[in-house]
């Protein structure tokens, strides 16, 4: 390796994530950093385009009653160009919602930017939550493809939920790449705005927000939505403390 | 009989008015389609080009985007309209403008006297026009120097600015971030940080943070802390050492409300700014950025395809005589510029069209994970960008921006920038990295000694 040129500053890397002090040959990267680089890119892109596992996924929600639904988006690459397309059902798919008892709460799964995340986490976070909302009636849980944040209006306003928990996949960073989002939405409804959403961001298991962590702040946040009758900027999580200012965008709205 | 039409192949090609020719002349891009402008085919897109190519440049005083009366860009752009600058070309036809871009008339002399008598549409109307070659061959020739403690822009050299970012604003994770800069020879442009927290007491903490830093090693470069422009004029207030105050802008009035700034605001904030009087070798006070699609995100872009918007922006930046201008090109993400090919064709367009409008153009070369795009991608438009002398380029540790989660470019694609096409930095922070034995004449990196050991003192 003697073409490489080591930086000194090794011993800053404790002080920050960051890639630094990666050495030198020339100006180029050494090549074990840039193949480390190219390894954390494919994760990313992999967890942006691989398919859920439906049947794994449902198997993981069992006992619950799961739907499967898909967004207007009829494949990733429609997704990634027509965020329009992934905020509505496609043609039809409301019909399977239909004609259900009204309930208290609705939990939907959108596969949104990263499966990974959503394969990894949204099982979990779905049974600690319920767990904690005991009393409180339940909807199907409803698993949406190609779909972004706010088909959640469309399928509570379908099942006749008061509020829909929707959990999503947010979009990877080279760092993180499975990290999933919760946004609750009191009074779901085509035209809901994102001001009207209160959202957890982060719930990975790389130093993120954990299942029980995101339990509690998801039953806190469902019980004083339903009796305050509101969610979004009028409702201030109180339930422990909880930054969204470092929440990373999600391109999500 | 509809004036905007042209008979292609045998079929006839109509386009309603001066916005959708403009549209569907522009290059595909997601963000054109996204907004139901793009055009229907290849053929129809070549069918606008050339009605855009035999339309006289004075069409654009003549039929405005956006009424003057409903945008106060507009009317910043009619208003700051140069007709004297404006006059050796004044007879021209879009496509004529082209070629005579191209000729050797068109020197840097006579493109910089030319500047203020374009209007952005005009730059933006010729880009659709333009390959990539034209793009850069332009971009080229156009010379726009500023200054504030290091001098930007001249012949031979590339600025770059230094970003070390940390998802917690950790002071010693940025200081680390912002050494391992230094030591690869960045930040001639500006040390600037994106704070995670974006509030002004943080913002207070991380200036005086990079202000220290400076002083202690009598870095000839200025610091940013990307924060709001009502944030930067109350720090202005509070006697923080703020270098320069920055702002997103976009080229129109509703979406510069979505951003939360009038004209009058930056008006205010560059007057405050100027009034410290920090800088050693000039006046340049203002940051900007800016990319495509930001108005169609915030709904405010009145049937306009996105990159004439992008140039409208420009007619803001200038409008405050900036230190630097940044396109954001990859940022925004995939439904406004899909994959690599739409990326780099941006880029090109923005530096471009920056430079003819007489700005200190550069581009933050990047992708999101979303995006069909890789560092390959940035390796090809890093290159072009800087055979088209942007006028800097970014550099975070590594290539991958921890606190904002998408890729630019590492501080190593900046050397490899310097060392492949013979560019330098600033020549005050050259002179500086020389002092300090970080480069050798040739501007090169040598190999760590001495120099990192001074530094490393400061994260001590």
């Amino acid at each position: 390796m003697s073409d490489v040129v080591k930086d000194k500053w090794a011993a800053l890397r404790q002080a920050t994530p960051a890639r630094i002090a990666l050495g030198r040959t020339g100006a180029g990267l050494p090549t074990g950093a840039n193949l480390e680089f190219q390894f954390a890119h494919a994760r990313a892109r992999d967890a942006v385009h691989s398919a859920l596992d439906m049947d794994a996924l449902e198997a993981e929600l069992a006992p619950l009653e799961t739907i499967r639904v898909a967004s207007a988006a009829p494949d990733r690459a429609n997704y990634l160009r027509r965020p329009d397309l992934g905020r509505k059902l496609a043609a039809g798919e409301a019909d399977k919602l239909n004609a259900r008892p009204l309930c208290d709460v609705a939990f939907v799964i959108a596969d949104g930017l990263s499966s990974a995340a959503v394969q990894a986490h949204a099982a979990s976070v779905v049974h600690a939550a319920r767990a904690k909302l005991e009393g409180l009636s339940f909807g199907p849980v409803v698993v949406a493809s190609q779909a972004r944040v706010a088909i959640g209006d469309e399928i509570g306003a379908a099942l006749g939920a008061r509020l829909v928990v929707l959990l999503v996949g947010e979009r990877p960073g080279l760092t993180v790449a499975d990290s999933l989002g919760a946004y609750l939405t009191y009074g779901p409804k085509a035209g809901v705005k994102d001001s009207q959403r209160n959202c957890l961001s982060n719930i990975h298991g790389k130093g993120g927000m954990s299942y029980e962590q995101a339990a509690e702040k998801i039953a806190w946040l469902t019980r004083t939505a339903l009796e305050r009758g509101l969610t979004g900027t009028g409702l201030k999580e109180e339930s422990g403390t909880l930054t969204q200012e470092n929440a990373p965008h999600i391109g999500e709205a | 009989m509809c004036a905007y039409s042209c008979t292609l192949g045998g079929e006839r090609f109509q386009f309603p008015n001066l916005a959708d020719v403009m549209a569907k002349a522009t290059p595909a891009r997601s963000g054109d389609a996204l907004a139901g402008l793009i055009a229907e085919s290849d053929v129809q897109r070549v069918a606008a080009q050339m009605v855009l190519a035999d339309l006289p440049l004075k069409v654009f005083l003549e039929e405005l985007l956006i009424p003057y009366e409903e945008d106060e860009v507009a009317r910043l752009i009619v208003d700051s309209h140069d007709a004297e600058a404006f006059a050796p070309v004044s007879h021209m036809t879009v496509g004529q403008f082209r070629d005579w871009l191209l000729s050797d008339a068109a020197t840097p002399t006579v493109l910089k006297a030319l500047a203020p008598g374009l209007m952005p549409e005009m730059a933006a109307a010729v880009s659709k026009l333009m390959r990539s070659r034209d793009l850069i061959a332009v971009a080229r020739k156009i010379t726009v120097v500023t200054a504030f403690r290091s001098t930007l822009g001249l012949e031979g050299r590339i600025g770059s600015r230094l970003q070390p970012n940390h998802p917690a604003d950790d002071l010693k994770g940025i200081v680390a971030s912002t050494l391992d800069g230094l030591s690869y020879a960045v930040g001639d442009a500006v040390i600037g940080i994106n704070p995670a927290t974006d509030n002004i007491p943080t913002a207070m903490t991380l200036l005086s943070m990079l202000d220290d830093l400076r002083a202690r090693y009598d870095i000839p470069t200025q610091s940013c802390v990307l924060t709001h422009v009502t944030n930067s004029i109350e720090i202005i207030n509070r006697g923080a050492p703020l270098d320069l105050v920055f702002q997103s802008v976009a080229g129109t009035q509703a979406a510069n409300e979505g951003f939360g700034v009038t004209l009058s605001m930056l008006k205010e904030a560059h007057e405050a700014a100027l009034s410290l009087g920090r800088g050693t070798v000039g006046t340049n006070v203002m940051y900007f950025e800016t990319g495509q699609g930001s108005a169609l995100s915030a709904d405010a872009h009145h049937g306009i395809d996105q990159q004439t918007l992008e140039a409208r922006a420009y007619a803001v930046c200038r409008a405050y005589d900036p230190l630097i201008v940044n396109t954001v090109v990859g940022f925004i993400g995939p439904e406004y510029l899909y994959d690599g090919k739409e990326i780099i064709r941006a880029g090109l367009e923005d530096v471009f069209c920056g430079k003819l409008l007489g700005l200190p153009m550069g581009c933050d070369v990047c992708y999101t994970n979303h995006a069909e795009a890789d560092q390959n991608d940035m390796d090809v438009l890093m290159t072009l960008l800087a055979n088209a002398r942007a006028q800097f380029l970014i550099g975070v540790p590594g290539a991958d921006d921890i606190m904002l989660n998408y890729q630019s470019l590492s501080f190593h694609d900046i050397a490899y920038l310097r060392n492949s096409l013979g560019l330098k930095a600033a020549p005050e922070f050259e002179a500086w990295l020389t002092s300090m034995g970080l480069v050798n004449e040739a501007g090169h990196l040598l190999p760590s000694g001495q120099a990192t050991e001074r530094l490393l003192e400061a994260a001590q």
